[in-house]
């Protein structure tokens, strides 16, 4: 017996990658085992933890609860894809790692996609807003305190990094 | 003069790779070899107590992509001890029936879960589909399902073990039974606490790689301890200690599950990349977790008590059933912890306690956070909170009476703790901790704000729990500080880390001996490559065991650096200060030498290969009439060196909470959440809260929503994150206040004690006392006395007390 094999083109973080996979490989494991993309996390491979939310044309999508070839014609951007384009941290990684929102690091990246795409959508939460935009992701280390704060404050570094730059010859 | 690292909330240099996904767990490991990577899956027994009567694996034999399929009759062939049962680490006079299971069930399985046959196969998914093509024959035998199934021993778990006894441990201090038929007051108390599980993110997982080159297995395993493993898999596979490199790479949250080894799968991965000649991996899924790593908390308990008017204890016997599981791997560490630990801060007089640790068809029972502390806190705190509304007294200032106090220690309880050493606490001050958590949480304040809530028809009580937890058990750990000829200092400890952050707080501490920039310190643990002497990351030990060994470690290194330096510039070592990796003498700046050139200096080379290295050849340096290297010296600027205390140190602190109980549906919502946390000197204020506040996350969890649900059947009910009900941020406090007090240990250099577990200690305890409380504004009759409650349980209890 053996596998039917498909092509699947992904466009990930801006790269297409080309693979041949069965019908059945989860897009977690195509990510993970077949592109090396290793940043996202499997924690339970049934939608409930949240580990493996990438961005799927913008939108956190449970990996695991994708095949790779569903996943074709869409852009994906997963962890490795969040910094800025000179490499540094962006916002919620810079928010992340002042208010040590993460411990063991495992269940990160899911929190990391779904805060960019909810501050994109909402760029100031209330607090109570801030602590619903985490609340479909389970971490285990940390009781949610710091990632509570690592949101509000990535509202703080995204208005930062949006404000315009000051005039030259205004600064003191 | 640089400011001192320790007690600064640096930031984690952990994070960068974290952030960026570029962390490196287990499952992350060998993917860049591609397709010579073969994966593995188990074939589980679905019966809790059955016997198997034959495995038929000949319709895996055909199928495209299988490698290798095993039962327990290939075992002995592969490796001869593989036949063996796996160990049973921690013996201990009082285990009589200690079993353990073996790395494939022989002839029997014990629990829904137990692994049976082994498949290696091209990818997981080609793994699971053979799993599912064996055909197993059993006879199922009647499970033994919970404490009351076992002490009723209709049916046996392990035939040669009479009553589903395990073990049986009495200690005496005084005699408790008298003292109480002699007290003026008595009470009884019965309390149960249910099973739950540690569910770090990241299960368990193994990667090995056998290298016929060399003649040695690597293996990378998401352990607690790395030289554990090692040790298990060269035993087991045949092998001498130096063939095989146990490396830990990330891990994803550990919480005391991983310290168990070695499991069935970090033995038989390594056995088949041997076998098979390429690399292979486990990774387990999440079912797997639930229904075949390991559970914890579930005890049954029976308290009497004397006391005197004012609610001091003079007599506490305390009887209590452990429900152990299927098999005792990890001995009686969990049952001892909470026989002893029990004892809180409190000073009994009198005690007596026993327990009796039994088998049961259910996953085996290793430590979790807490280890035994969270149900034997809740026993005695419970037991205060009952003296308290007997006698109608305030239930802190019970506890109060009761405290050892600040001019007391060193306070030997008399007891045998878990490291078979003295039950000795080394310093506390549980005075100035209970006015410290009455000030935060609002204690005083509290009838007034009840009354008020009343009045509008609202619910609110408010609960208080103390503990005393025995931190960095020995017997030592070790470390390794090397300066390089750049100047980076590479730090090597071999506990392991699952996510405390070792890598930032061992560098601080590094920085601050040596004096070095931050920066340039870079940490490993549990590789034993780089440190084969450890023990592991366990009962909160990291930082007080590792802590302290890279302390020494790090002066000795700063010792020989001044030496040589000294040499350098004509002075006297005393006379040096280093300062961001700079030797200069006090006072006079001038005069002074990197540290990376002290360490070119510190190896006299033959060969020159570069700018530093040519400082170094015999032709520069040393006193021509004597040898190059001293008798008595080493080459190379390094310090190595192993902390091994007598005894634990004892951290305390306690926990307050003020619930509010919903009249009509008995939801329980959390009001405010207070921590008062004694663990010496802290190394980074920022990581301990973190521990803090995952602590009490999990300690929510526990009292409130988390438990595991087996049937009589011995299935597990709820083995998925659908069903076991973890907290999300929706159920976790809106802030924790945390205030700390440092009562340094006087037992190693820094004054520190362990943190890791305390957030989780006083949960149950605490939640019991105040819901309790608020409940008794209308029945105060109700008692709590099973702990997890759920609204619905609360809602019976209700009932119960019209």
């Amino acid at each position: 017996m053996t596998e039917e094999l498909h092509d699947v083109r992904l466009s990930v973080n801006g790269t297409m990658y080309e693979i041949q996979v069965p019908a059945r490989r989860l897009l977690s494991d195509a990510l993970r085992h077949d592109l090396g993309l290793t940043g996202t996390h499997v924690g339970c491979e049934h939608g409930v933890c949240g580990a493996c939310t990438i961005l799927v044309d913008g939108e956190p999508m449970r990996s695991c609860l994708m095949f790779a070839v569903s996943a074709v014609d869409h852009e994906l951007t997963t962890v490795e894809g969040l910094t800025n384009e000179d490499g540094s941290l962006s916002p919620v990684q810079q928010a992340f790692s002042e208010c040590h929102g993460l411990q063991c690091g495992f269940c990160t990246p899911g929190f990391l996609t779904t805060i960019t795409a909810g501050l994109r959508d909402n760029p100031t939460p209330t607090h109570e807003e801030a602590r619903d935009m985490i609340a479909g992701n389970l971490c285990r280390c940390t009781g949610y305190q710091n990632i509570v704060k690592a949101v509000e404050r990535a509202a703080v570094l995204v208005d930062l990094a949006e404000a315009p730059a000051p005039e030259a010859g205004r600064r003191p | 003069m640089t400011t001192k690292l320790m007690g600064q909330k640096v930031q984690r240099v952990e994070d960068q790779r974290f952030l960026r996904g570029q962390g490196r767990y287990v499952d992350d490991v060998g993917i860049a070899g591609g397709a010579r990577l073969l994966h593995a899956a188990v074939l589980r027994s679905p019966h809790a107590h059955a016997r198997i009567l034959d495995i038929d694996v000949e319709a895996v034999l055909d199928l495209e992509g299988v490698h290798a399929v095993w039962t327990y009759d290939d075992l002995a062939d592969l490796a001869a001890p593989m036949a063996e049962p796996l160990p049973l680490l921690i013996p201990h006079p009082a285990l009589t029936h200690g079993r353990t299971q073996y790395a494939l069930a022989k002839d029997e399985v014990n629990y829904a879960g137990e692994a049976i046959a082994f498949v290696v196969a091209d990818d997981r998914y080609v793994a699971e589909d053979a799993i599912g093509r064996i055909r197993v024959s059993y006879e199922t035998l009647p499970p033994v399902v919970g404490i009351d199934a076992a002490r009723e021993a209709r049916s046996l778990v392990h035939e040669d073990v009479p009553g589903n006894i395990g073990a049986r441990l009495e200690q005496n201090v005084g005699d408790a039974p008298a003292a109480i038929k002699a007290a003026p007051h008595t009470l009884s108390l019965d309390l149960t606490v249910e099973r739950s599980a540690c569910t770090p993110l990241e299960g368990r997982g193994t990667v090995a790689r056998w290298e016929p080159d060399l003649n040695r297995l690597q293996v990378w395993t998401s352990t607690q301890s790395s030289t554990g493993v090692r040790a298990a898999v060269a035993v087991k596979l045949g092998l001498d200690l130096g063939q095989v490199d146990v490396i830990t790479p990330d891990v994803g949250g550990g919480f005391g599950v991983k310290i168990n080894h070695p499991w069935p799968e970090e033995l038989l991965v390594p056995l088949a990349a041997r076998a098979l000649g390429r690399p292979v991996k486990f990774t387990e899924d999440r079912r797997e977790h639930f229904i075949s790593s390991a559970h914890e908390r579930g005890q049954v308990q029976h308290i009497e008590v004397g006391f005197d008017d004012d609610g001091r204890l003079l007599g506490l016997d305390v009887e209590f059933w452990h429900d152990h599981g299927a098999y005792t791997p990890y001995g009686l560490i969990v049952p001892i912890i909470t026989s002893t630990q029990l004892l809180g801060p409190y000073k009994p007089h009198n005690y007596r306690v026993v327990f009796e640790s039994l088998y049961t068809n259910t996953v085996m029972v290793t430590p979790y956070r807490g280890a035994g502390r969270p149900q034997g806190c809740y026993a005695m705190e419970r037991t205060m909170d009952a003296i308290a509304t007997y006698l109608g007294k305030d239930r802190a200032d019970v506890r109060a009476v009761n405290f050892i106090q600040p001019d007391e220690f060193p306070f030997d309880q008399g007891l045998i703790f878990q490291d078979g050493r003295e039950l000795e606490y080394d310093s506390g001050d549980y005075p100035a901790s209970l006015e410290k958590i009455k000030a935060l949480v609002g204690w005083d304040e509290f009838p007034a704000f009840q009354a008020e809530m009343a009045a509008q028809g609202r619910r609110v009580g408010i609960g208080l729990a103390c503990y005393v937890e025995g931190t960095g058990v020995g017997p030592y750990e070790g470390a390794h500080v090397h300066i390089e000829t750049s100047g980076k200092v590479k730090v090597a400890t071999g506990l392991t880390t699952q996510g405390q952050g070792h890598a930032t707080v061992f560098a601080q501490l590094v920085a601050d001996e040596l004096g070095v920039k931050f920066e340039d310190v870079e940490v490993v643990t549990g590789d034993t490559r780089r440190m084969p002497y450890a023990v592991g990351t366990f009962a909160s030990r990291a930082a007080v065991m590792s802590g302290s060994a890279i302390h020494l470690a790090a002066k000795r290194a700063k010792e020989k650096a001044l030496k040589i330096a000294a040499d350098a510039l004509e002075a006297a070592p005393e006379d040096l200060e280093i300062v961001d990796g700079v030797v200069s003498v006090k006072g006079s700046p001038g005069a002074s030498i990197d540290l990376g050139t002290v360490s070119v200096l510190s190896n006299p080379l033959r060969y020159a290969f570069d700018e530093a290295s040519k400082a170094a050849t015999q032709f520069s340096v040393g006193d021509p009439g004597k040898p190059p290297v001293a008798e008595d010296d080493e080459p190379g600027l390094e310090g190595r060196d192993f902390y091994s205390p007598e005894r634990a140190t004892f951290a305390s602190g306690m926990h307050a909470v003020i619930v509010e109980t919903d009249p009509e549906t008995a939801e329980i919502k959390i009001l405010k959440y207070a921590v008062v946390h004694d663990c010496g000197h802290l190394i980074n204020p920022m990581i301990v809260e973190g521990q803090i506040h995952g602590g009490v996350a999990q300690g929510v969890g526990g009292a409130l929503y988390e438990r595991m649900a087996y049937d009589e059947s011995g299935q597990l009910l709820n083995a998925s994150f659908m069903d076991f009900l973890m907290p999300y941020v929706t159920e976790v406090p809106d802030g924790i206040d945390i205030d700390h007090l440092e009562t340094p240990s006087p037992l190693n250099p820094l004054g520190i004690k362990g943190a890791g577990e305390a957030g989780v200690i006083p949960s149950a305890a605490v939640f019991a006392a105040a819901i309790e409380d608020a409940e008794r504004v209308d029945r105060p009759a109700l008692a709590i006395t099973a702990m997890p409650i759920s609204p619905s349980e609360l809602y019976t209890l209700r009932q119960e007390h019209p």
